[in-house]
């Protein structure tokens, strides 16, 4: 497969992967069943999602596709496995909240330097925020946040990012912020947790990933490593 | 109901470096000693074997190494009139977990204090005159001088088996090693582990400026290595995964890889894990500690009588146990007095990542967490005149890099977006050619910084949190960006194509969600009087005598450094009290 976002090659991995989607998780998104928009990304694996509803899996797949999007630098988050690697934290201790301090009361116009002071657990914050923002591009854009360009899509994301957009219930930089988190930790963690497919991003950047040894390089300042790297489970490159 | 154990003569509350310390000490001289932690036991096998071990996603970020804040956590305010929060998740600091404490996921920095720094006050005042200091600061003396402390120092390098060169041997300053510390009596045990490429480039700039670089002293063995007591560490293999992670080479330092294999063995010793303990018991004149009340793995209360109770958790838990105990007058910011919860501090940190061209090859995944990097030590403590900078203390500027795991530490120049194309741009192109030069600072004591009981927030059995209050004050604004321009000229000479900063400046509150250090200190200080300090020089409580409380807590002010060489150190000497003057007699080892 060429790594040129725009070649023919590329896009038709595109099509043929998102026929590959299982159907249930399509039900209700007429238009990209119907391929209205070429631009949109799809899923680079046949893997269903457990917690996501088919929109909120089609809101994940369009914005990790501009957090981290195919070029030829290297793969893009959704080809890396960026949502379903989302899609598996959100059903671990991590997704539940059940790694931090979650009792009351909450105050949550405390000053942002004293850290997250929502309610919401990951999972909870994702499922009340992407249909929030799905409606307010209907209202701005006319067409829910997938659905629109990719340009467009930045633009929105560059106001979230910065709180631009006010929602009732949502902060939104927060929630952009735990996106961003979760992307790049999905890109960049052992692919047994999803993302990361094939070690792609660590070939992409240079990091050998599970090596862990390097008593021979030590004395060896400035020399360049030429290995590949290994995952947790044994693959290699 | 609460059901009573058979009696021990010593109890130990917490079972991390200090814990096992005082354990081997006091079953060395013959006492039936019980440690109780609160958490699970872990060896290095299986707990830290490869390759689990080498999971970023686990260890670095979600932190499986640390204490579960879901069921404890602090709360957090800059100001006395701000209503605290929770710290609800990490960023700031990292909490240990289960036996070996957060000396199973630290670094191995090894540092001594320099010589001032235990007379910190008293050193300030002769030097510049009591005025120096701003009306609300209140640093202190701990009590115990270098030169009393400074066998003990040894006795912890020797455990360890720290690796570095001696830059002050007996009086003698030695090339390529620390020429500002104080005089230690025997080198190192080990010699340093081998410089990464930044820190080889960091180093070589800094002698060029005439700054004094030397390798970090590092409980990352670069050798094989027999303790005093025969327990064996292996040399590091440099893995990059070392802060936030167990290791799995028994090549750093924790109670696991120095004193568990002895002291597990020792027929006088057991250890109760989940062994949550909430209380000190004290007997009905206060004077006398009877034992301490825990919560076993069931959820069932327990008390459990001891002639001899030793705090040593965390810095914040011992601080919060003294508070629910009732042990010690809590500090009180209005009036300045009362001493449980005074003068707590943290350390303030600047960050410069450097970014080379394509053909200089960091391979920032070679990494130690703490060997393996250059330190310039020109700028720290009282190293330097301070008349004209208008500030007290100072920071270590560290070159090289303890890792590359790419999603904590990649790092790409300044200017450059946090995410799209040109974010993975600059990942892409600068991930192999990148390194770090930072500065590592102290934090002062002050009257309105301190530690008490939340009057809100709870813990999993429905204790009140330790409440921190704290933000920076100019002082250390001031000592942070003279001492992170003294590394940005390092930096320009090692010409870097481009460069980033993290610098708290003034008006930047302190931030929890930013990664800065663990070191917390004070609250349980010790020090020459009971009016200002909890503990007396040998961390024996004034108020309880057969109560010692070790770590961090101790300290009056931050200082420069790391803090776990004082700790350790600190530990073996009061240690050597107890076995050879309190034990005899029981009772105040010095007068109020």
């Amino acid at each position: 497969m060429s790594n040129k976002p725009n070649s023919p090659s590329r896009r038709d991995f595109l099509r043929q992967s998102m026929v590959a989607v299982p159907a249930v998780t399509l039900l209700g998104s007429s238009a990209l069943a119907q391929g209205q928009s070429t631009e949109t990304p799809a899923a680079a694996s046949s893997y269903a999602p457990r917690y996501f509803t088919a929109p909120e899996w089609e809101f994940l797949h369009a914005a990790v596709d501009r957090l981290i999007p195919a070029n030829e630098d290297g793969p893009g988050a959704v080809e890396a496995g960026v949502p379903e690697f989302i899609d598996r934290q959100m059903e671990a201790a991590y997704g539940h909240g059940g790694l931090w301090y979650m009792q009351g009361p909450f105050v949550p116009d405390s000053p942002a330097t004293l850290g997250y002071q929502l309610r919401y657990t990951p999972r909870e914050f994702y499922r009340k925020a992407i249909p929030a923002i799905d409606d307010w591009c209907q209202k701005q854009h006319n067409q829910k946040f997938s659905l629109l360009s990719p340009e467009q899509r930045d633009e929105v994301l560059h106001q979230l990012e910065k709180g631009e957009i006010k929602l009732d219930d949502v902060p939104t930089a927060v929630f952009f912020s735990q996106l961003l988190t979760n992307t790049k930790e999905g890109y960049f963690a052992d692919p047994m947790y999803g993302g990361n497919k094939q070690m792609a991003a660590w070939k992409m950047i240079g990091f050998p990933g599970a090596r862990a040894d390097f008593a021979d390089w030590v004395e060896q300042p400035g020399k360049v490593y030429p290995f590949g790297p290994v995952s947790i489970q044994g693959a290699k490159s | 109901m609460t059901t009573r154990m058979k009696p021990v003569d010593a109890v130990i509350v917490g079972f991390g470096w200090t814990g096992a310390i005082h354990g081997l000490e006091l079953a060395n001289a013959g006492l039936n000693v019980l440690a109780l932690e609160r958490g699970a036991y872990r060896d290095t096998s299986p707990d830290f074997s490869y390759p689990h071990n080498a999971d970023e996603l686990a260890y670095g970020i979600r932190g499986e190494l640390f204490q579960p804040l879901a069921r404890e956590t602090v709360t957090v305010r800059h100001a006395l009139t701000d209503t605290a929060v929770p710290y609800r998740q990490y960023g700031s600091f990292l909490f240990g977990n289960n036996v070996g404490g957060a000396g199973i996921h630290w670094n191995g920095q090894h540092y001594r204090p320099s010589p001032e720094d235990l007379e910190f006050q008293s050193h300030i005042s002769k030097r510049y005159g009591q005025k120096f200091m701003p009306a609300d600061m209140q640093i202190q003396d701990y009590g115990v001088s270098y030169t009393e402390l400074e066998p003990f120092l040894e006795q912890f390098e020797y455990l360890c088996g720290t690796s570095g060169r001696a830059g002050n041997l007996n009086g003698e300053i030695k090339d390529g090693g620390n020429p500002f510390e104080g005089p230690r009596q025997k080198d190192y045990p080990n010699p340093p582990v081998a410089d990464t490429y930044g820190a080889k480039l960091f180093a070589d700039a800094a002698r060029a400026l005439g700054m004094h670089p030397f390798p970090q002293p590092s409980d990352n063995a670069s050798r094989p290595y027999t303790n005093p007591h025969g327990v064996r560490l292996g040399p590091c293999n440099l893995c990059g995964y070392c802060e936030r992670f167990g290791c799995f080479m028994y090549s750093k330092a924790s109670p696991q890889t120095t004193l568990l294999p002895v002291l597990m063995r020792k027929p006088n010793f057991a250890l109760r894990t989940n062994s949550h303990v909430i209380k000190i018991n004290l007997d009905s004149t206060g004077k006398r500690a009877t034992g301490v009340t825990y919560i076993d793995a069931q959820g069932q209360q327990v008390e459990q009588p001891a002639d001899l109770v030793i705090v040593s958790a965390f810095q914040m838990h011992n601080v919060r146990l003294m508070l629910l105990s009732g042990i010690g007058t809590p500090y009180d910011p209005a009036t300045g007095k009362g001493v449980i919860g005074r003068n707590y501090a943290y350390q303030m940190m600047s960050s410069i990542g450097v970014f080379f061209d394509q053909d200089v090859a960091i391979n920032p995944f070679i990494g130690g967490g703490s060997g393996g990097v250059q330190i310039v030590d020109d700028f720290n403590s009282d190293h330097f005149d301070h008349a004209t900078h208008g500030f007290v203390g100072g920071a270590y500027i560290y070159g090289g890099q303890t890792g590359g795991r790419p999603i904590q530490q990649l790092i790409v120049p300044s200017g450059t977006p946090g995410w799209g194309a040109a974010w993975k741009k600059a990942a892409k192109e600068n991930y192999l050619h990148a390194t770090t030069v930072a500065t590592h600072g102290s934090v002062m004591a002050y009257r309105d910084r301190y530690l008490d009981l939340d009057p809100t927030y709870k813990d999993a059995f429905g204790l009140p949190l330790l409440r921190i209050t704290f933000d920076w004050h100019d002082n250390e604004y001031k000592m942070s960006q003279f001492v992170t321009d003294r590394a940005q000229e390092i930096v320009k000479q090692m010409k870097p194509k481009a460069t980033s900063l993290t610098l708290r400046k003034p008006g930047d509150h302190y931030d929890i969600r930013q990664y800065q250090t663990t070191h917390t200190t004070g609250g349980v200080i010790q020090g020459a009087s009971p009016e200002t300090s909890a503990l007396n020089r040998f961390q024996q409580s004034w108020d309880v005598h057969n109560l010692f409380v070790t770590g961090a807590s101790a300290f009056p002010q931050n200082l420069g450094y790391n803090p776990t060489g004082l700790i350790g150190g600190l530990t073996y000497w009061s240690a050597k009290a107890i076995r050879e003057t309190y034990l005899k007699n029981p009772g105040p080892l010095v007068q109020a």
